[in-house]
């Protein structure tokens, strides 16, 4: 099976991998996936008071189309609000990506990951005021 | 420097000596004959070149020519030894013991000739349970009468059931978690009812050889046949029919240096063993396999065979030493690594590394100038993990982690040490990129960690 010029791009100049200080109470967490299952995705998003996302790191381990689709959100969600965020669908990411039907998971974890990140910054936030 | 790509996926299959290619070529043009023509030069010319190989292909596993049937293959050969002895055999017994971790040619036969069995099993019941009912019976509702009319204990079904004669039973064994098979658990599942123990002498993907002279041993002691799928080991391995009394052995020629698409199957005479041929035709190979022989392939098939019995020792000792050279340089180099399978009853030229906290379709792309393969799910169209590796009890993230190389005639010492610079930029480049390994680095427990599966 070959792999999307994009998929190679994203693979091998990956955008934004690293690690934020989840502590950092603007920081958003999302830990998606299962070693067993062959990916597990990280992807963590800094959100400003106002609800913006300025900053977005992934560390991802899975396959090459797993790596990109974790790459490419990266970039996607920066500058976006979280409600924009939110929006971004797994069916958007395979597109862009053009991923084959067998790797169509890794554009739903991608999803999953934005969106679990999103909610642990809003669960943070609640737990601070509240 | 090393020409690129490189080629470290033996087991998969290897490329045409040019000393075979060399053999075979006349046979495609001027020799053309077709073997089985009795009458003149050209059929005699192509039958002596037939007899020539198949005495070639006979001396690389210590048999006698005569005991070589030339198939398509050795998934064919598999069929035919598995199946023909079942269907020839069925009056004596009708259960195999083989092993999980064997080629799917074999376990996708015996699941067959299960579900042939099954199948069967299934029509008895209906047709008793019309008996029972005295109306008819929607096979849609088996399960449910089944358990009405308590056929389980019926004697009637009984009866009928221990004398079918349709497909088998089969025991698959789990073996060790170095991947050889336990011999006491095979003896133990040894019954009145077996007729065949199949078990294969190497492993296309972890290279464990087994201990097919004890199992062979074992087999003739307790009157069961034995058939080895030799594939992977034949001519890589010290191996005969002889000392690993075996009764039915597959061969491969593209696995040696030869023509893909072409196989044998080895049948004993003394005593004789005989299976039920699979294709009917014209009756050629003593009416075994019909069909008018692939001389061509068969000259590459014996050719292939004559060079890899010359050159066994010389070239186990070459690969044998490569093999160390890959695994010190990348052992050296890269923590968490675990061989899979065991690294003394192993191929010379296999290596099955499982890379943790990298997955393994991610590395084969990290170093795309290099074809291995990998034990990752994403590889298969299954999304399963390699089953080999499950059966060894290797965890699934391992599996997912493991990466085959695989060594030939044509490797060479540049080409290792390019791979395994590759492979560690490879594997680090990934565990930056991997929270597993960043996680783990950190002294967290991943199995600790409820993950959310998808
Ligand atoms: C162990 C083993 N058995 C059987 C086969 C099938 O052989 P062939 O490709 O000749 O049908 C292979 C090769 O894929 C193999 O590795």
């Amino acid at each position: 099976m070959a792999y999307s010029d994009k998929v190679i791009e994203h693979f091998e100049h990956s955008k934004n991998v690293g690690t934020l200080d989840k502590n950092d109470p603007n920081v958003g967490t999302g830990l998606v996936g299962a070693p067993a299952c062959g990916d597990v995705m990280r992807l963590q998003l800094k959100i400003s008071d106002e609800g913006v996302i300025e900053d977005a790191r992934f560390k991802t381990f899975g396959c090459g189309s797993a790596i990109a689709s974790s790459s490419l959100v990266t970039e996607w969600v920066k500058g976006k609000s979280m409600d924009d965020a939110m929006k971004i669908t797994n069916k958007e990411i395979a597109k862009e990506l053009s991923l084959p039907p067998v790797k169509i998971h890794c554009s739903v974890l991608a999803e999953d990951a934005i969106k679990a990140a999103i909610e642990d910054f809003r669960a943070k936030r609640a737990a601070r005021q509240g | 420097m090393v020409k690129l790509p490189i080629y470290m996926d033996y087991h998969a299959t290897t490329p045409l000596d040019p000393r075979v290619l060399e053999a075979m070529q006349p046979y495609f043009t001027d020799d053309f004959g077709n073997a089985a023509s009795r009458n003149h030069v050209f059929g005699w010319k192509a039958e002596a070149a037939v007899e020539k190989a198949r005495k070639q292909v006979a001396a690389l596993i210590g048999a006698s020519d005569k005991e070589i049937v030339f198939t398509s293959g050795a998934t064919e050969s598999n069929n035919l030894a598995i199946k023909g002895v079942v269907e020839f055999y069925k009056d004596k017994g009708d259960h195999i013991i083989t092993v999980a971790t064997e080629h799917k040619a074999v376990l996708d036969t015996c699941k067959r000739l299960e579900r042939q069995r099954q199948e069967r099993i299934d029509e008895l019941k209906l047709q008793r349970l019309m008996e029972l009912t005295g109306e008819d019976v929607n096979p849609e509702d088996l399960a449910s009468l089944e358990i009405k009319h308590q056929l389980d204990a019926d004697p009637v079904l009984k009866r009928w059931v221990d004398k079918l004669r349709v497909g088998a039973r089969v025991t698959y064994l789990t073996p060790k978690k170095d991947g050889l098979v336990d011999l006491a658990e095979l003896e133990a599942a040894i019954t009145d009812q077996t007729i065949l123990v199949s078990v294969m002498l190497a492993n296309n993907e972890i290279g464990v050889v087994q201990p097919v002279a004890e199992i062979g041993a074992l087999c003739r002691k307790r009157g069961v046949l034995f058939h080895t799928d030799a594939v992977q080991g034949a001519g890589k391995v010290p191996f005969d029919v002889e000392t690993a009394k075996a009764d039915l052995v597959s061969l491969s020629a593209h696995k040696m240096y030869g023509p893909k698409g072409m196989g044998a199957l080895y049948v004993r005479r003394k005593p004789r063993v005989r299976v039920l041929q699979q294709i009917d035709g014209g009756g050629h190979e003593r009416g075994m396999r019909s069909g008018t022989l692939n001389v061509a392939g068969i000259v590459g098939m014996g050719a292939a065979a004559e060079l890899a019995q010359q050159e066994l020792v010389a070239e186990s000792a070459r690969l044998t030493a490569l093999r160390e050279r890959l695994w010190k340089g990348l052992s050296a180099r890269l923590d968490y690594l675990t061989v899979n399978g065991s690294m003394s009853a192993r191929l010379p030229g296999n290596l099955n590394v499982s890379f943790a906290f990298a997955e393994g379709e991610a590395l084969m792309m990290a170093i795309k100038d290099v074809a291995v393969s990998s034990g990752s799910a994403c590889t298969s169209a299954s999304l399963e993990p390699s089953y080999v590796l499950r059966a060894l009890g290797v965890d699934e993230e391992m599996a997912h982690s493991s990466i085959r190389f695989g060594l030939g005639r044509f490797s060479t010492e540049a080409e290792v040490d390019y791979v395994i610079d590759l492979m560690v930029r490879a594997v680090t480049k990934l565990r930056d990129m991997s929270p597993l390994y960043e996680m783990a680095k950190e002294g967290i427990d991943l199995k600790s960690i409820e993950w959310k599966a998808h």
